[in-house]
């Protein structure tokens, strides 16, 4: 794979993962004194889904840097109306760009994508896949909130489809964390993920159960359970409570537990929880903008 | 030549790929994309005794060498097999199947949501693990039945 080309998480070696949180903590510093970092660079948004926090942070990061934006809009007045396929898309708009970030719902889309195109490359997601800038983000927030080794780390929600969990369990495999899966037997890890996990001799801790582990984590990373997964809402709406967390679940936790969420959220973590010093997703959503800073800075020097 | 392997009869030039684990030739059949319809004349034997496995499948193929591809496809579901290509009723080379490293373009990805089963200019690619083989594109793992994987024409 492409050094300029970021496409999952497992590309990513305990020092890339420091360089880039490293240049991160610079460009968060002051994200106001970089605006000549990048001047004239153009990234090129490729969004075909829907995203409020990946789109608006990417489009942040480049104009921080002294850059701009190219964006082709909603699919639905795109050329992928008129069934252009999305190589050519992602041939054509990189003539455009010095850069690509691109969204999909299909697996495997980003790899595809880096097979066709010379500049760098950014996965903004691939369906159920990988969404390996959001893991940036989330090991940003991790390490100023609890470090990122002798770590334990709860895992919860909808392991089977969400691809930020996938993203950041593999990259967690690189320092000395504890990681426990918790999830509804139907949504567990996938098997794909479990072996990789493996491979990198991590140890697949599953449950069901949020309290059997809650008093012993530093960090609670908690996904949305995803309604439209379910064929039978009954089986939804019997299990959806049990994966949220309110000020009583949390009495069981240690005092600095810190609660992520990659959001959006709908009901997993109750609103009360958001002015306690548990809350930690928006600052999570904040450290996109740094993270994607260093990580289009690096790509784009080495582009150069 | 033994009594059992006359069962079916030599074939003057072609393909013949002895020592198919018993009950997979039907499989073979579909890597090989032989139907009936393209006018080979194919010969199968199943579960034929075999002092080596008990029993097994052989399958004759007039006319054909196979390709590499079909060949790497083939060590995936009857690792055991041999494949004998045949010219002027003898058999001229004598191939021991090894798994490749990866198969391209001849297994379909059984994930629905995977991008080569989009409307896209790309082959399927599968790395071949210990026990069975990965998409390339979304990781999905296939350890069963990989026949039934075959990509259609």
């Amino acid at each position: 794979m492409r050094d300029d080309q970021l496409l999952t998480a497992k590309q990513l070696s305990r020092e890339d993962i420091e360089d880039i949180l490293d240049r991160a903590a610079e460009f968060d510093a002051d994200p106001a004194a970089f605006g000549d970092r990048r001047e004239d660079a153009i990234l090129g948004l490729c969004f075909f889904e829907p995203s409020t926090r990946t789109k608006m942070s990417f489009e942040t990061a480049i104009k921080r840097l002294g850059g701009d934006t190219v964006d082709m809009g909603p699919v639905d007045s795109s050329s992928v109306k008129k069934g252009e396929s999305l190589a050519d898309t992602a041939r054509v708009v990189e003539g455009y760009a010095d850069a690509l970030v691109l969204r999909h719902p299909s697996q495997g889309a980003a790899k595809m994508v880096g097979e066709f195109v010379d500049v760098p490359l950014l996965n903004a997601g691939d369906g159920a896949g990988h969404h390996p800038t959001q893991t940036l983000l989330d090991l940003y927030t991790i390490r100023e909130n609890a470090g990122l080794d002798d770590l334990t780390i709860g895992i919860m929600g909808d392991l089977k489809y969400g691809r930020t969990v996938h993203s950041l369990a593999h990259a967690l495999t690189n320092f000395d964390a504890d990681q426990h899966f918790v999830s509804p037997e139907s949504l567990k890890l996938p098997r794909s993920v479990r072996y990789d996990l493996h491979e990198e001799g991590a140890m697949v801790r599953e449950h069901t159960e949020l309290d059997d582990i809650l008093p012993s984590l530093d960090v609670l990373y908690v996904t949305r359970i995803q309604r439209e997964r379910f064929p039978d809402e009954n089986e939804y709406q019997e299990i959806a409570g049990e994966y949220g967390i309110d000020l009583e679940t949390l009495e069981a936790a240690k005092d600095d537990l810190t609660v992520m969420h990659p959001l959006p959220r709908v009901d997993e973590i109750a609103p009360e929880v958001d002015d306690t010093d548990y809350a930690t997703y928006f600052e999570q959503a904040h450290n996109g903008v740094p993270v994607r800073m260093a990580l289009l800075d690096q790509l784009l020097e080495e582009d150069e | 030549m033994s009594d059992h392997q006359l069962r079916v009869s030599k074939i003057p030039r072609g393909t013949v790929i002895d020592h198919i684990r018993a009950g997979q030739a039907l499989n073979v059949l579909a890597i090989l994309g032989i139907d009936g319809e393209s006018g080979e004349t194919v010969s199968v034997g199943m579960n034929i005794p075999s002092d080596r496995m008990g029993h097994k499948d052989i399958v004759k193929v007039e006319d054909r060498e196979l390709s590499q591809d079909e060949v790497d496809v083939l060590s995936l579901i009857a690792p055991e097999a041999t494949i004998n290509i045949i010219r002027e009723y003898e058999v001229a080379e004598k191939q021991y199947l090894e798994r490749p490293k990866r198969v391209v373009g001849i297994l379909s990805c059984p994930n629905h949501n995977c991008i080569t089963n989009e409307n896209e200019p790309v082959e399927t690619k599968f790395d071949v693990l210990d026990d069975g083989v990965r998409c390339e594109y979304c990781g999905t793992i296939v350890r069963d039945d990989l026949a039934a994987h075959i990509a259609a024409e």
